[in-house]
C-alpha cells in the first residue's frame, strides 16, 4: 500500500511503469523479439566494421601485389587475394562502407521523396493524387533493375549515379505506402478534431499525419535497405555502379567470376558479406513490423 | 433574449455520390441564443451531424458541399469565408467535440502536448503559459490528477477521461459556441451523467452556448433549453423542452417520445415507429415522414408542409396543424 495512492481518477488508469509512450512500448516489445535482435546485431557489426575499416585493414584496398595473385586464404591474407593480388579481407571491409552507404542514402532519398509525394497525393487528393499516382504507376511499369540501368545509362556509370538510380526507382514503393496510410488516417477523428480546433493543413500534415504514418515507413525502409544493397551489387556486377578500383561487393563478384573454380574465395567472401548484411536488414525489418504493426500484436 | 449568436438559415448540404446527389441537410433553419443549450435530435442519418459539421465547414469535400443557405455567427455569414478566416473561428469562437473519445486524440502525443498546441495556436502565448492554461483547463473539466495526466498518452486514459480531455481542449480558448456531437454515446451511463453535468456547468459558468447533437431524448430532457427535431434532412419540430415533451405536435416527435421506455408504465412491447428512414434523394415529394406516419393524408404525399409556428416559440412542419384555407398551393 506504500505507493498506491487512492484517487478516484487514478483508478481508471492501469498500473504503468514510470515511463511509457508509443516508442518506449515498441522498444520493450522489440527486446523480446530474438530474431530482430539478431538482425540488429548483424547490422551493428557491419556498421562498426565500416567505420573502423581504415584502422583494422592490413593493406590498402588499391594496393596490387602482382606476385601474390589469387592466393588462397592464409595468415597474411585472411580472405586470400584477387586476380590483381589485392587483399580481399581489406576489400571486403571497405566494401561494407560502400554497400551500407548506398543502402542508407538511397533509401533515405526514396523515403523523403516518396513520403512527400505520398502525403500530398493522399491528403489533398483530387488532381494532385491523379498526377502523382500516375507518375508512380509509370515508374512501377518498368522492372526496377531495368529502370535503374536506364537511369545510370543516362547519368553515366558511377557509384553516386547508381545510388541516385536506386533511390528514384524505389520512390513509388514508399509513395504508395504513405498515400494508403494517409488515406486511412485522413478519416480518423483526431484529424477532424484537429481541423475543428482551427489547425492549418500544413500543421496537421506535419504533426498528425506524418508521425502516424512513420511506422510502416520505418519497416519498409529497413527492408528497403536490403533491397537497395542488392540492387547496388547488381549494378556493380553489370559494371554500371562502382568503378574500379572501388571495392564494391557486387563489382568484386563480377570481377572474380571467371576464377570461381580456380579461386572460389574471391567470390565467397564478398557474396557472404552481401548475404549477411541483407539478412540482417531483413530480420530487423520483419522484427520491426511485428513490433510496430498493431495488427500483429496478440 | 436578444439576437441569436448562431443562426442557420435554409442550409443545404448535399453529397455528390455515384448514386446521385444526396441532400443530407435539406433546408435546415436553426438558431442558438447566447447561453442557451439547444438539443438537435433525430435518428441516425437525419442530417444532424452533417448540420453540425457544416457550421464549422468541416463536411468532407468531396463528396460533401454546402450548396446554399447561410450560417450567421454573431450576425456575420460564415459560409462564404475563406479557409484561413474560417480557421480563426474554429476552436476559438466555435468549438466542437465528437462522439468517439477513443479516436479523437492523436495516439502519439501526450494529452498536454495536444491541448497546449491548441492554446498556442489561437492565443500566441509562450510554451510555459500554454502549459499552465492547459493544467487549468484539465482541472476545470474535473480531472483530479491533472499534473500527471498532462504527461500521459491517450491510450493510458479511460473513455470518460479522454472525453474530458477533449472538452478541455475544445474550451481552452473560451469559445462562445460549443457543438457537441453525441458527446456521451460511446460512454457508459455513469460517465455519461458526469460528462453531461460538466457540459451543463460550463454552459452555466461561462455562458457558453451549446448545440447538443443527440439521439437520446433522456439527454435532451436533462440538458437542453430548446429542442429541434430533425427528420430526413429537415427540422420537423422546434420548441422549448417543455413543449416538446408535454405537447409534441409532429407525429414523428410523438413517435419518438412514445418509443422511450418509461419506468412507471407497464406496456407489453416498447413502441417503435414503423418503417425506416427514407433514402434521401433530390426529387422527393411531399412530407418526408408520410410513409411512416399514422395520420397520413392525401396532401402529405403531394406537398411538403412548412415549418410553422403553432404557439409561441413552438413550431411544427405538419399538415395536421394547418387549416385548409391557410394553404393556397
Amino acid at each position: 500500500m506504500a505507493e498506491v495512492t487512492v484517487n478516484p481518477s487514478a483508478a481508471t488508469a492501469p498500473v504503468m511503469e514510470e515511463v511509457s509512450g508509443p516508442w518506449r512500448d515498441a522498444w520493450r516489445a522489440f527486446r523480446k523479439n530474438k530474431t530482430a535482435l539478431a538482425g540488429l546485431v548483424i547490422i551493428v557489426f557491419f556498421i562498426f566494421i565500416a567505420l573502423i575499416a581504415p584502422l583494422i585493414a592490413p593493406f590498402d584496398y588499391k594496393e596490387q601485389q602482382l606476385m601474390d595473385r589469387l592466393k588462397p586464404p592464409s595468415s597474411t591474407h585472411w580472405f586470400g587475394t584477387d586476380d590483381l593480388g589485392r587483399d580481399l579481407f581489406t576489400r571486403v571491409l571497405y566494401g561494407a562502407r560502400i554497400s551500407l552507404w548506398v543502402g542508407f542514402f538511397s533509401v533515405i532519398g526514396s523515403i523523403v521523396a516518396g513520403t512527400a509525394l505520398g502525403i500530398i497525393a493522399g491528403y489533398f487528393g483530387k488532381w494532385a493524387d491523379m498526377i502523382i499516382s500516375r507518375l508512380f504507376d509509370i515508374l512501377l511499369a518498368f522492372p526496377s533493375i531495368l529502370l535503374a540501368i536506364a537511369i545510370v545509362a543516362i547519368l553515366g556509370p558511377s557509384l553516386q549515379n547508381a545510388l541516385y538510380a536506386i533511390a528514384i526507382v524505389n520512390i513509388p514503393t514508399y509513395g504508395r505506402l504513405v498515400r494508403a496510410k494517409v488515406l486511412s488516417l485522413k478519416n480518423e477523428e483526431y484529424i477532424t478534431s484537429a481541423k475543428a480546433i482551427g489547425m492549418k493543413n500544413m500543421r496537421i500534415l506535419l504533426s498528425h499525419i506524418l508521425p502516424n504514418s512513420l511506422t510502416p515507413i520505418i519497416v519498409q525502409g529497413t527492408l528497403g535497405i536490403a533491397h537497395a544493397i542488392i540492387e547496388a551489387a547488381a549494378l556493380g556486377f553489370l559494371g554500371l555502379g562502382a568503378q574500379p578500383p572501388e571495392p564494391e561487393w557486387g563489382k568484386m563478384l563480377s570481377d572474380s567470376r571467371q576464377f570461381i573454380q580456380k579461386a572460389p574465395w574471391t567470390v565467397v567472401f564478398p557474396g557472404v558479406s552481401i548475404m549477411l548484411t541483407v539478412l540482417g536488414f531483413n530480420l530487423l525489418g520483419d522484427g520491426l513490423r511485428d513490433v510496430l504493426d498493431p495488427r500483429m500484436k496478440n | 433574449m436578444g439576437k441569436p449568436i448562431l443562426e442557420i438559415k435554409d442550409l443545404r448540404t448535399h453529397f455528390f455520390t455515384d448514386r446521385g446527389e444526396i441532400p443530407a441537410v435539406d433546408g435546415v433553419d436553426l438558431y442558438l441564443n447566447p447561453g442557451e443549450v439547444l438539443g438537435v435530435v433525430g435518428e441516425s442519418g437525419c442530417g444532424k451531424s452533417v448540420t453540425s459539421l457544416s457550421v464549422l465547414r468541416l463536411v468532407p469535400s468531396p463528396p460533401g458541399k454546402i450548396v446554399s443557405g447561410s450560417i450567421l455567427f454573431k450576425g456575420k455569414d460564415i459560409v462564404p469565408l475563406r479557409e484561413w478566416e474560417m480557421r480563426k473561428i474554429r476552436g476559438n469562437s466555435i468549438s466542437m467535440i465528437f462522439q468517439e473519445p477513443m479516436t479523437s486524440l492523436n495516439p502519439l502525443f501526450t494529452v498536454g502536448q495536444q491541448i497546449t498546441e491548441t492554446v498556442r495556436l489561437h492565443r500566441g502565448v509562450s510554451r510555459k503559459e500554454a502549459r499552465s492554461i492547459t493544467l487549468d483547463m484539465l482541472k476545470k473539466v474535473g480531472i483530479a490528477r491533472a499534473e500527471s495526466i498532462i504527461d500521459e498518452y491517450p491510450h493510458q486514459l479511460s473513455g470518460g477521461m479522454r472525453q474530458r480531455v477533449m472538452i478541455a481542449m475544445s474550451i481552452a480558448c473560451s469559445p462562445e459556441v460549443l457543438i457537441a456531437d453525441e458527446p456521451t454515446t460511446a460512454l457508459d451511463v455513469t460517465i455519461q451523467a458526469q460528462i453531461l453535468e460538466l457540459i451543463r456547468r460550463l454552459n452555466e459558468e461561462r455562458g457558453m452556448a451549446v448545440m447538443m447533437i443527440t439521439h437520446d431524448l433522456g439527454v435532451v430532457a436533462e440538458m437542453c433549453h430548446r429542442v429541434a427535431v430533425m427528420y430526413a434532412g429537415k427540422v420537423v419540430e422546434e420548441g422549448s423542452v417543455h413543449d416538446i415533451f408535454k405537447n409534441p405536435l409532429h407525429p414523428y416527435t410523438q413517435g419518438l417520445i412514445q418509443s422511450v421506455p418509461r419506468m412507471n408504465e407497464t406496456r407489453e412491447r416498447l413502441y417503435s415507429i414503423p418503417g425506416n428512414v427514407p433514402i434521401l434523394s433530390k426529387n422527393m415529394q411531399g412530407c418526408r415522414f408520410a410513409a411512416r406516419c399514422p395520420h397520413m393524408m392525401q396532401r402529405c404525399l403531394e406537398a411538403l408542409p412548412n415549418l410553422k409556428e403553432q404557439e409561441a416559440g413552438h413550431s411544427s412542419r405538419c399538415w395536421l396543424h394547418e387549416t385548409p384555407q391557410e394553404d393556397a398551393v
